[in-house]
C-alpha cells in the first residue's frame, strides 16, 4: 500500500459542492484533494435539471440562496465560463384561483421579512413572460431574477478552475476507511491512501454512510428524482415554470429541448449506485406539461433519468461541522435543490475550515438536528 | 386484450414468429408486438401484400418463404399488436407500450426479445447528405413499395446485403451507376480458413456468387478496395470522390449512394435492462451473453434471432424456438427432458444455419478505417458530433463513454447512440490506447423509443388530475 498522500482538505465527492468546496479552498491557499469513487459529476450533478431559483425557498435558505443567486450572476467572474447560466426567470404557476391565495401569502410572509425576490403576476403579465403557456392560468409568483444553467458545463468549469488552482482530483477512488493519526484523518482509498487534519463531506447520498465512517450518525432518506429530455423543438418559453399542487418543473434548454422534471421520484439502490425510472409515476409529469403547455403533447421523449441524492427529514441541507469528528465538515443533503446553492456553499466551506466559523447564518443546517435520535438513545 | 401474458415477444421477425408458434403449441398465453403494420420483420417485410403480386418472385424464393411463416403466425393463437412500438420494460415484467398515440403496461412472466439488427453505421465525409442512403433502406422501399430510384444509383460498402439488392433492383428495373466495393484486398485466404465448417453451406456460397455473376454479366462497373469515401454537393449529393486500389484519388457525379457495411445486433433493449453483453471478435460488435437457450444474465429475459449474434433468418427460427421451448419449461408447461428433446432438432438446425458465418464474418469484416473516419465527419447526427470534437475530448481525463457523452452531447439525441455508439468506442479506445471492448458502451437510458409526451400522459388517464 502506498505512503499517504498528505493535504490540509481532502474534500470526498466528486460532485458540484464537492467542486465548489475543493475551488474556494484552494484558493483560500490550501492543499486539497478530490477524491470520487467514480468520476465527477456521477450522480446528482450529471442528472440534475439545473435549476438556479430563489422561488419558494424554505425560509432559512433565502439568506444563502440570495448570495449564490449575486454570485450565478456574476458565474463567468468565478469560474471563467458562464455555465449557460440564464436568468429567464422562475415561476410557480397558479391554475385556479383557489391556488392564488397561498402564493399571495407567500409574497407577504418573504416581504414582511425584508425580501423583495418574489412578485405576484396577474393573468395578462403571465401570458406576456410565457405565450404557450395554456390560457386556463389565473396567475404566478415570479423571481425575475431566478433562471437556469447547463449542468454539464457547470461540471466542466468548477473542476476545469480546481485544477488550474492544483486540486488533486482522484476519480475512481472511493473511501473504504477512515483512521485517526495524530491530528489527522487517514482516508483509505484502495491503494490509495490520503491525510488531512480537515474533511469536507460533499458524498450526496453516500453522505450518511461516509459520516459514519468518522462515527457520526445522520439519520438521511435518498432521492431518485425523475427528469424528460425531449426532441429539440422551435423556441416555446424562456422561464422556467412549476405550477402549484402538481409535480412539474417545464423550462427549454439552450438547445431547444424540453427539460421537464419536479422532482417526481423514481426508485433508488445505494447499494448498487443505480437508480430507475418508475413510468406510471413520469407519466403525472407529462399529464402536468400537456396540460399546462397543450403544443407539448406531440413532442418526442428523447430519454428519461433520474439521478441519486440525500434527503432530509426537513428538505433542508445538512452544513456545518461535525460536532464529533474534529476537522469534519459536512455538506450534504440538499433534498432535490442544492444546484443553485453551488458558489455559496463552496465559500462557507471554506470558511468553516480556514477560520471554523462562518459570516453565513448555516445555524438551521446544523448536523447536529439529525443526529438528536441517537444522543436520546 | 387482458394486461397479462405469460410471454411477451418483442418483433415479429422469424425469430419472433417462430418462438410464438412454439410457445402457443406448449399452451402458453402470448403477447407479440411489433413496430411494423404486418409480420415478417426486416426479411420478408411486407410479405403478406407483396407474395400474390408479381414483384414476389424479382425479390427471390428466401423472400417467398416469409409467406408460410406469417400464416404459421396469424393462425398461431397469439395476441399480435402490430404498429406497436415497446418502449421500456420494467422489472416484474412490467411492459410499456403505444399504439395509435395511447401507452399502456401489459406485465409478463418471461420476454424474449426478438429485436433483430441494425445496419452498422458507417460515418464517412458528407454521410448525411440528401441523397445519401443505406442499402438496406432502399431494400425495404423495394420490398414494400416496390420503389425504384429515378436515377443510376451508385453502392458503396461490402457484405452480402449489396449484392442481394443489386440484382434485386436490377430485376425490378433499376439501373446502377457502379459498385464501390470496400471490401479489402487479402480477405479470401484468411475466410477460407473457416471454408471446412462451412462445407455443408456451400449452396449459400454459390448464391453469393451467382449475384457477383449477374451483375458482370449486366456490366455494372465495379470498383474493388475502394477507400477513403467521400459524399460531395451544395445541400445535397452531387459527386462522390474515393481512392482506388491503385491510390488514385476519382470523382464520379452521383445522385444517390446507398451505402451498407454489414448489420449488428440490436443490443439498446437488452442494455438497458441490465442485460450483460460480451464483445464478439469475429462480428466486431457486442451481443448479448446467452446460455444454450438463449436467455440472458437476467432470469426470464431471452433473446432470440440476429439480436443475439447475427445469423440470418434461418439462425434467428431455431433460436426462436428454443427460447419458447425454455420457457415452456420454465412456466411449468413442458418438463426439461421433453423440452430437451423438443430442443435436439433445433440446435441442430442453428449450428447448420450458422456454419457458414465464420467465413462470411472473416470476409466481410469491417476495414478498420470505417471506425477512423477524418475529423470533420460528423459521428453523432442527432446532436452533430464531429469525430474531431470527440477525439479531442478522449484524451484529457481519459473519459469513458458516458462523461464523453456529458462532456459533447453525443449519444444525446433521439437515437440514444444507435448511429454513433460504436464509432465513438472506436475512437476513444484509439485516443487511449485501450480495446473497444474495454471502453464499452453508452448507459441506455428509457424510453427503447421515442414516445411522446402525449402518449405518456395518457398512461394517466386513470388517475384524476391533482
Amino acid at each position: 500500500m502506498s505512503e499517504a498522500a498528505a493535504f490540509d482538505v481532502v474534500v470526498v465527492g466528486g460532485g458540484l459542492h464537492g467542486l465548489s468546496a475543493a475551488l474556494h479552498l484552494a484558493r483560500a491557499g490550501r492543499r486539497v484533494a478530490l477524491v470520487e469513487r467514480r468520476w465527477t459529476g456521477r450522480h446528482a450533478s450529471g442528472a440534475t435539471a439545473a435549476g438556479v431559483r430563489t422561488l419558494g425557498r424554505d425560509i432559512a435558505e433565502i439568506p444563502i440562496s440570495l448570495e449564490a443567486m449575486a454570485m450565478w450572476h456574476r458565474i463567468e467572474a468565478i469560474v471563467g465560463d458562464d455555465c449557460g447560466f440564464h436568468a429567464h426567470g422562475q415561476m410557480r404557476v397558479a391554475e385556479m384561483a383557489e391556488h392564488m391565495p397561498a402564493l399571495i401569502e407567500r409574497q407577504a410572509r418573504t416581504r414582511a421579512l425584508g425580501y423583495s425576490h418574489e412578485e405576484i403576476i396577474d393573468a395578462a403579465e403571465l401570458r406576456r413572460l410565457v405565450p404557450a403557456l395554456s390560457p386556463h392560468c389565473v396567475g404566478a409568483l415570479v423571481a425575475r431574477r431566478d433562471g437556469a444553467a447547463d449542468p454539464h458545463r457547470t461540471i466542466a468549469a468548477f473542476r476545469r478552475c480546481c485544477e488550474a488552482e492544483g486540486v488533486v482530483i482522484a476519480e475512481g477512488c472511493g473511501v473504504e476507511a477512515v483512521d485517526r493519526q495524530g491530528g489527522d484523518w487517514l482516508l483509505v482509498c484502495g491503494t490509495r491512501r490520503f491525510r488531512a487534519p480537515y474533511v469536507v463531506n460533499a458524498a450526496g447520498a453516500w453522505a450518511g454512510r461516509l459520516a459514519a465512517l468518522f462515527g457520526d450518525a445522520i439519520a438521511l432518506g435518498v432521492r431518485a428524482s425523475m427528469m424528460i429530455v425531449t426532441e429539440r423543438l422551435a423556441p416555446l418559453l424562456d422561464p422556467v415554470v412549476s405550477v402549484v399542487g402538481r409535480a412539474l418543473s417545464f423550462k427549454q434548454a439552450g438547445q431547444g429541448t424540453l427539460v421537464i422534471g419536479g422532482g417526481l421520484q423514481g426508485s433508488a439502490d445505494l447499494d448498487r449506485e443505480r437508480s430507475s425510472v418508475d413510468f406510471r409515476n413520469l407519466a403525472r409529469g407529462a399529464r402536468a406539461a400537456s396540460d399546462l403547455f397543450p403544443a407539448v403533447q406531440g413532442v418526442r421523449i428523447a430519454r428519461c433519468w433520474t439521478g441519486i441524492e440525500a434527503e432530509t427529514r426537513d428538505h433542508i441541507p445538512v452544513i456545518g461541522l461535525s460536532p464529533n469528528a474534529p476537522g469534519l465538515v459536512h455538506a450534504f443533503g440538499f433534498s432535490g435543490h442544492g444546484f443553485q446553492l453551488v458558489p455559496v456553499v463552496g465559500s462557507i466551506l471554506a470558511e468553516l475550515v480556514c477560520e471554523g466559523r462562518t459570516r453565513r447564518e448555516i445555524v438551521a443546517f446544523a448536523p447536529a438536528r439529525l443526529m438528536q435520535e441517537r444522543a436520546v438513545a | 386484450m387482458s394486461d397479462r401474458t405469460d410471454l411477451l415477444i418483442v418483433g415479429a421477425g422469424p425469430a419472433g414468429m417462430a418462438a410464438a408458434v412454439t410457445a402457443r403449441r406448449h399452451g402458453l398465453s402470448v403477447r407479440v408486438v411489433d413496430d411494423q403494420p404486418a409480420p415478417g420483420g426486416q426479411i420478408w417485410r411486407g410479405i403478406e401484400t407483396v407474395a400474390a403480386t408479381p414483384r414476389a418472385k424479382r425479390l427471390g424464393e428466401s423472400y417467398l418463404a416469409g409467406a408460410e411463416r406469417a400464416a404459421a403466425f396469424r393462425a398461431c393463437g397469439a395476441d399480435y399488436e402490430s404498429a406497436s412500438q415497446l418502449w421500456q420494460i420494467e422489472p416484474g415484467f412490467r411492459a410499456f407500450v403505444t399504439r395509435g398515440g395511447k401507452a399502456r403496461a401489459v406485465t409478463a412472466q418471461a420476454i424474449i426479445l426478438a429485436t433483430g439488427a441494425q445496419e452498422r453505421p458507417m460515418p464517412f465525409p458528407g454521410w448525411t447528405l440528401p441523397g445519401v442512403l443505406t442499402v438496406g433502406a432502399a431494400q425495404i422501399l423495394l420490398k414494400t413499395a416496390d420503389s425504384v430510384p429515378e436515377q443510376p444509383v451508385w453502392i458503396a460498402g461490402c457484405g452480402p446485403l449489396p449484392l442481394l439488392y443489386m440484382t434485386q433492383l436490377l430485376a425490378a428495373g433499376g439501373r446502377i451507376a457502379g459498385f464501390l466495393d470496400t471490401t479489402p484486398r487479402g480477405r479470401l485466404g484468411p475466410a477460407l480458413r473457416h471454408l471446412p465448417r462451412g462445407l455443408g453451406r456451400l449452396g449459400d456460397l454459390m448464391k453469393g456468387l451467382s449475384w457477383s455473376l449477374a451483375l458482370r454479366r449486366a456490366g455494372i462497373p465495379i470498383i474493388r478496395h475502394v477507400t477513403e469515401l467521400r459524399a460531395e454537393g451544395e445541400g445535397r449529393l452531387q459527386r462522390l470522390r474515393y481512392r482506388t486500389e491503385a491510390g488514385q484519388e476519382a470523382e464520379v457525379p452521383a445522385e444517390v449512394l446507398l451505402v451498407h457495411e454489414g448489420v449488428v445486433p440490436n443490443i439498446h433493449a437488452p442494455l438497458a435492462l441490465g442485460c450483460a453483453v460480451s464483445w464478439h471478435a469475429g462480428q466486431h460488435c457486442y451481443v448479448p451473453v446467452l446460455d444454450a437457450w438463449g436467455e440472458t444474465s437476467q432470469a426470464n429475459i431471452f433473446v432470440a434471432g440476429d439480436g443475439a449474434g447475427i445469423g440470418g433468418a434461418e439462425a434467428a427460427e431455431p433460436r426462436g424456438r428454443l427460447a419458447a421451448l425454455r420457457i415452456a419449461a420454465k412456466l411449468g408447461r413442458l418438463d426439461d427432458a421433453t423440452a430437451e428433446t423438443a430442443a435436439a432438432p433445433e440446435r441442430s438446425a442453428l449450428s447448420s444455419a450458422l456454419a457458414l458465418r465464420p467465413l462470411l464474418d472473416a470476409f466481410y469484416a469491417p476495414r478498420p478505417q470505417l471506425y477512423a473516419p477524418p475529423d470533420e465527419t460528423l459521428v453523432c447526427r442527432c446532436e452533430e458530433v464531429t469525430a474531431g470534437e470527440l477525439r479531442a475530448r478522449a484524451v484529457e481525463g481519459r473519459p469513458g463513454p458516458n462523461q464523453l457523452k456529458a462532456f459533447t452531447r453525443a449519444g444525446m439525441g433521439p437515437c440514444q447512440g444507435r448511429q454513433c455508439g460504436y464509432t465513438m468506442a472506436h475512437i476513444v479506445a484509439a485516443a487511449q490506447g485501450r480495446s473497444v471492448e474495454e471502453v464499452g458502451f453508452y448507459r441506455i437510458r428509457p424510453p427503447l423509443k421515442p414516445v411522446t409526451l402525449g402518449e405518456l400522459a395518457s398512461l394517466d388517464e386513470q388517475e384524476p388530475a391533482a
